[in-house]
């Protein structure tokens, strides 16, 4: 390993912001500030973290309905992605995308997605298109384990393998497609494996070392740059919370679910970093107080922003018609 | 002008615009040196080569969410899909991406993207390479449909879909691919949502799309013996759908008929008929008839097939039966 004390600083803050984005919507979900679902990412920051740690400004990512943790690390703005959570006029998608939706194209998030294993075809096009225009810009493909048994994945990992296509395919394996455990959803342990159906690298990881994420995708992004091809890399960790808030999680067991939480990507990074005196507990400790002020802002902003005014709801379907509003 | 056939005119228009910009390209199941199933892309692999005819494996659920991922950053793709048929391969590709996108995401990405939809029965294909499923993608928020019926229109409405920025699908009717008329390669593109008068009369009004335009025209040529005046509306966009020149039409003619190759049961011909009796009842003076083919899967035995879909005489005794 190989990396600054810079790097490491800053995919520390990614880690903590993700971690205290999350922590908020929990909160404001249970107190009845957001409705609908929403997917938490608590516990799988560092696969994000370490993966866009490697993303130039350009370069692409294609997400989940778990997608805050990825928009976060590929620059997402905090106030618009929490307006969004509560469906204001100011959100990202100016409320008519929710916590599944959330996109920034101008910083190459081509969306999160409802919909399992959508992502792939999308990562695909954008490979296809950076080679096409003969640019060196990447697209990482995040997807949980529960997709890799889509018929998505397996187009997408072909298709991005014999056109060698600038795209990571980095697979989140949480161990549970929502209440189904891997062992009972797929029949291999390890996702990579996978890999040797479409002759590309496959690479498992553990997803709780930012670190080990980080190197990975360094490679992979340097093999798809150099133009290469893809690379399926398995990352593997765990969500601490239920798929959705609101789900109890009675599928697992307080044991896993016990060692898991010693596995917590977050005290790991810390202690790292406390050892290798990157950063001193003062200045940690100011790391971590501004993230808060940070998301004190975006929940101000969001709770003080207006609804979306209703004449919006036909705007936006295409880029040149808008339907008439019709009272009914 | 010059004489040619429909899908001849189809790839002069994908030509002209590949010419024009380097974003856009062709990609599909066997569009490249086999020159597409039916045609279609014909040469244009020698011009443009393989990057820009693209051949695809056979995975249509890839090739339309490919083209949404390229079109999202920056190409114009032109999708072939093999058989409209197909379209089900894709439909989360199409239905949950490509149409709701750029609303979603609050108007700040736009998908300049085409899907070509070789549609229609007539050539003994049975029931899984002879649909016309326009009605499903009509249903869809998001998506725009067109359908032209003459080699000029396929012409003139490649051309604008391919400059338009929304994700455009593109039907074509297989049965008229070898269909011939003159083209005006000089000629503007047509604007989607721009219905066309195939022929002006002032007795009653078909409404006919696709291939049942030309089964239209038969049969206002034989009750024109009979002294009737009828006019044939192709609508040649399905949405956005010129509903201005159909109501001009209905108030002119004050009867209707429409006609499409759909299964009836749920087909736009019943989004058409609802239309005009919500908006222009006062008009009419007679019932809306609708025809469509029978509620059934198409069969393979030639005999079946033509007695499924709809044609002239169909549409003949039907606006006997109005008088």
């Amino acid at each position: 390993m190989n990396l600054s004390s810079s790097k490491i600083t800053e995919m520390y803050k990614t880690m903590v912001t993700i971690r205290k984005f999350e922590t908020r919507a929990k909160e404001l979900f249970a107190a009845g500030r957001m409705k609908g679902f929403v997917h938490l990412y608590i516990g799988e920051e560092a696969v994000a973290a370490g993966a866009c740690a490697n993303l130039n400004p350009d370069d692409f990512i294609t997400s989940t309905h778990r997608g805050h943790g990825h928009i976060i690390a590929k620059g997402g703005d905090l106030k618009f992605m929490m307006a969004e959570l509560y469906g204001k006029s100011t959100g990202y998608c100016k409320g008519k995308g929710g916590s599944m939706h959330i996109a920034d194209a101008t910083k190459g998030i081509l969306g999160a997605n409802g919909i399992v294993g959508a992502g792939h075809n999308i990562a695909v096009g954008a490979g296809l298109s950076a080679k096409y225009r003969g640019t060196k810009q990447v697209c990482i493909c995040f997807f949980g384990d529960g997709s890799t048994n889509q018929g998505t994945f397996h187009e997408s990992l072909n298709l991005a393998s014999v056109w060698k296509l600038p795209v990571v395919f980095v697979a989140e394996n949480n161990l549970y497609g929502i209440s189904m455990n891997q062992s009972r959803h797929q029949a291999v342990k390890d996702i990579s494996d996978r890999a040797v159906a479409y002759n590309i690298p496959g690479v498992t990881v553990d997803g709780n070392d930012v670190f080990a994420v980080s190197e990975a995708v360094q490679e992979a992004v340097k093999r798809a740059r150099a133009g290469q091809g893809p690379t399926l890399l398995e990352c593997k960790t765990y969500r601490h919370r239920g798929h959705f808030e609101g789900d109890p999680a009675t599928y697992r067991s307080t044991e896993e679910f016990k060692d898991w939480m010693e596995k917590d990507p977050i005290p790991r990074i810390e202690k790292f970093i406390l050892e290798n005196k990157v950063l001193s507990e003062t200045e940690m400790k100011a790391l971590n107080d501004s993230v808060e002020t940070e998301l004190d802002n975006a929940v101000d902003f969001a709770e003080k922003s207006e609804w979306p005014s209703l004449n919006s709801v036909v705007e936006d379907i295409y880029t040149d018609i808008v339907e008439e509003v019709k009272i009914r | 002008m010059s004489k040619m056939t429909y899908a001849e005119a189809i790839r002069e228009a994908m030509r002209l615009k590949m010419k024009e910009d380097p974003n856009v390209f062709i990609f599909g199941e066997d569009v490249g040196a086999f020159g597409g199933c039916f045609g279609v892309t014909g040469d244009l692999i020698k011009q443009f080569g393989e990057d820009r005819v693209r051949d695809t494996p056979i995975s249509e659920g890839a090739i339309i969410g490919t083209a949404v991922g390229a079109a999202a950053t920056g190409l114009k793709p032109i999708a072939e899909l093999m058989f409209i048929d197909f379209v089900t391969v894709g439909m989360d590709q199409l239905v949950n991406q490509a149409a709701k996108m750029r609303y979603m995401f609050g108007g700040k990405i736009a998908l300049p993207m085409v899907v070509r939809l070789p549609a229609g029965a007539g050539i003994s294909a049975a029931a899984q390479h002879s649909q016309s499923l326009e009605a499903w993608l009509t249903h869809v928020p998001g998506l725009k449909v067109v359908y032209p019926s003459t080699p000029q229109d396929a012409f003139g409405l490649m051309l604008s879909a391919i400059d338009d920025d929304n994700p455009v699908m593109f039907v074509e009717h297989k049965a008229l691919y070898s269909y011939a008329d003159e083209v005006d390669l000089n000629a503007k593109p047509i604007p989607l949502g721009k219905a066309d008068i195939k022929r002006t009369g002032k007795d009653l009004t078909i409404i006919a799309t696709g291939k049942m335009v030309h089964e239209a025209l038969a049969a206002a040529k034989t009750l024109e013996a009979e002294g009737m005046d009828i006019e044939v509306l192709d609508p040649r966009s399905l949405y956005p759908l010129d509903k201005k020149a159909i109501m001009d039409s209905v108030k002119k003619t004050n009867r209707v008929l429409i006609v499409t190759e759909e299964v009836k049961r749920g087909g736009y011909g019943g989004e058409l008929s609802a239309m005009i009796a919500e908006e222009a009842f006062e008009s009419l003076d007679a019932p809306i008839v609708r025809i469509g083919a029978l509620n059934t899967p198409i069969p393979f035995s030639p005999s079946l097939e033509e007695f499924v879909i709809p044609n002239a005489l169909d549409i003949v005794n039907a606006i006997r039966k109005m008088k």
